[in-house]
């Protein structure tokens, strides 16, 4: 059972606990089921409190009140909208491409929850330590565009298909630019294993280790960020005004909300990788809570929903390029940036001129 | 040089609006422009500019201003207003002069462009506060502005 060893680090106590009360192979499989409980929970209430808290922040940026009725404050009204969601009819085209049609919303959600699997959120606290983290990041990431791609086509609706055209030019621009910003920061620490770029951060989080560098490249990372998860101000996916509602324009029910949950998962996806990458995942500031490593989830939380809000204040902040714009953006301005900034930071990096404490 | 000051720009103008938004941010909570209708029936207070429907002021004599010059007839785009008018014996001068007999108006089909209210020479029309116009029967959305019995206001022509 060694093959399995790497997602034992999450729960190993109960692990022990249930190979004390179990034979071995009962004790690996009821293990996995756990944590496979355990994430599709967290990955729901996740994505749930997510729209809420964009509908919340949004009314904030435009001076509204936004929904604070059913519940306190607000906080049942997402689970309200689930609820409707799931009581709606599926409807579809006739002349749909059925089996692609009702494949697509799956694909879109199973990969954002694959992303989350990989993720120390504390020490201990990850489902799947793989030693090419970041570069699993990367190929998971690019296989949702394939279900907006088949979503799109499959719908036999001209808008949807220009909404998962525009998404497949969006995605796979500026997956270029997501990869070469990670590559830059994989210089620094010299591993692609998430949890061994969190130790090397014991000594200073990643962005300050690299400061001039490591700030382009967050940057940089941050746009091609929020336009890979389709957000505005880079929604030309399904810029409502122009394309009715873009690739998903065709679903209703569950399966509009499997595109639209995969949406904010994907938000706070793109989020983690950054506090994991530049902001030193669960290390809190200085160290402050050390010798409390259960803490960790605080910390990392926290600064994946600061990152959050940051590409909501994006979000509500500008309006929605053109796709010309967008593509300029990418291969005129991001692209070069990156790529000299891989070059000064490879150079830092052999002349030692990285800050350590 | 236009790329390095294009990106400089960008970043500016990026900065700026995230900064107007910022504001907007911490100040939201206490500034918020909602209404909590209809919880704040008593307190709701409608804004001087808000359009809600064309009234016609009439004073505590059951005067109004109106001469039935038909101006605001005519500028009305749709035809929402409609001017049934008579000739009356002025009692001051004793000769034959133009008065409404009934101001029609009908609210279904009014944009409140108001057109009309910027038509009259007399103000004897303005725009009303009152929002909440649903009814189960549309025809009582044809109003008479005029109150019964009511008469041009003394000296308004003149
Ligand atoms: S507001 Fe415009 S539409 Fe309404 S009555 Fe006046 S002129 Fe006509
Ligand atoms: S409301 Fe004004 S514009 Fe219309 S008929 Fe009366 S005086 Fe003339």
């Amino acid at each position: 059972m060694d093959t399995f060893k790497l997602t034992w680090n999450i729960t190993e106590t109960i692990q022990d606990w249930l190979v004390s009360i179990m034979s071995e192979n009962a004790a690996n499989i009821t293990a996995m089921v756990l944590v496979a409980i355990i994430y599709l929970t967290l990955f729901a209430v996740a994505g749930l409190y997510l729209v809420l808290l964009e509908r919340r922040v949004a009314a904030w940026f435009q001076l509204r009140l936004g929904p604070n009725r059913v519940g306190f404050q607000g906080l049942l009204q997402t689970m309200a909208d689930a609820l409707k969601l799931v009581s709606k009819e599926l409807t579809g085209t006739v002349k749909a491409d059925k089996f692609l049609y009702n494949l697509a919303p799956y694909f879109v959600i199973v990969t954002s929850l694959m992303a989350l699997a990989v993720f120390p959120f504390t020490k201990g606290f990850q489902a799947f330590d793989i030693n090419i983290g970041v570069f699993f990041l990367i190929a998971i990431s690019s296989i949702g565009v394939i279900g907006i791609l088949l979503g799109g086509w499959s719908s036999n609706n001209k808008f949807a298909l220009i909404g998962a055209m525009r998404s497949g030019v969006q995605t796979i621009s500026y997956e270029l630019s997501i990869g070469l910003s990670l590559l830059t920061m994989v210089l620094m620490t010299g591993t692609l294993q998430l949890s061994e770029i969190v130790e090397v951060q014991k000594s200073g989080w990643l962005i300050v280790q690299g400061h001039i560098p490591a700030i382009i490249a967050f940057m940089v990372y941050m746009i091609a960020g929020t336009a890979e998860t389709n957000r505005a101000p880079f929604d030309m996916v399904e810029a409502e005004s122009e394309l009715g509602a873009g690739f998903h324009t065709e679903y209703s029910g569950m399966k509009f909300a499997y595109f639209f949950l995969a949406e904010f998962i994907n938000m706070f996806i793109i989020a983690c990788i950054a506090t994991t990458v530049f902001f030193g995942a669960w290390l809190s500031p200085f160290g402050i809570t050390e010798s409390i490593p259960w803490l960790g989830v605080f910390w990392f939380l926290l600064k994946a929903f600061v990152l959050v809000f940051l590409m909501m204040w994006f979000r509500w902040t500008f309006p929605r390029l053109r796709i010309d714009q967008l593509l300029t953006l990418e291969w005129k301005y991001l692209l070069p940036i990156n790529l000299v900034n891989i070059m000064i930071m490879a150079f830092l990096v052999w002349q030692n001129l990285i800050i350590k404490f | 040089m236009g790329y390095f000051s294009n990106i400089y720009k960008g970043i500016k103008s990026l900065l700026t609006g995230m900064g107007v938004t910022g504001k907007y941010f911490l100040n939201s909570r206490k500034g918020a422009i909602t209404q909590q209708y209809p919880d704040n029936l008593d307190t709701l207070k409608m804004f001087d500019r808000f359009r809600g429907e064309v009234i016609m002021p009439h004073d505590e004599n059951n005067e109004h201003a109106c001469t039935g010059c038909q101006k605001c007839e005519i500028a009305c785009p749709n035809g929402t207003i409609e001017i049934i008018w008579d000739r009356g014996i002025d009692e001051a001068t004793g000769k034959k002069k133009k008065k409404i007999d009934q101001f029609v108006y009908h609210l279904s089909m009014c944009t409140m462009c108001g057109l009309c209210i910027d038509a009259c020479p007399t103000q004897a029309i303005v725009w009303g506060q009152n929002f909440e116009n649903s009814v189960y029967d549309r025809t009582q959305l044809t109003r008479v502005l005029n109150k019964p019995g009511s008469k041009v206001r003394a000296g308004v022509e003149d």
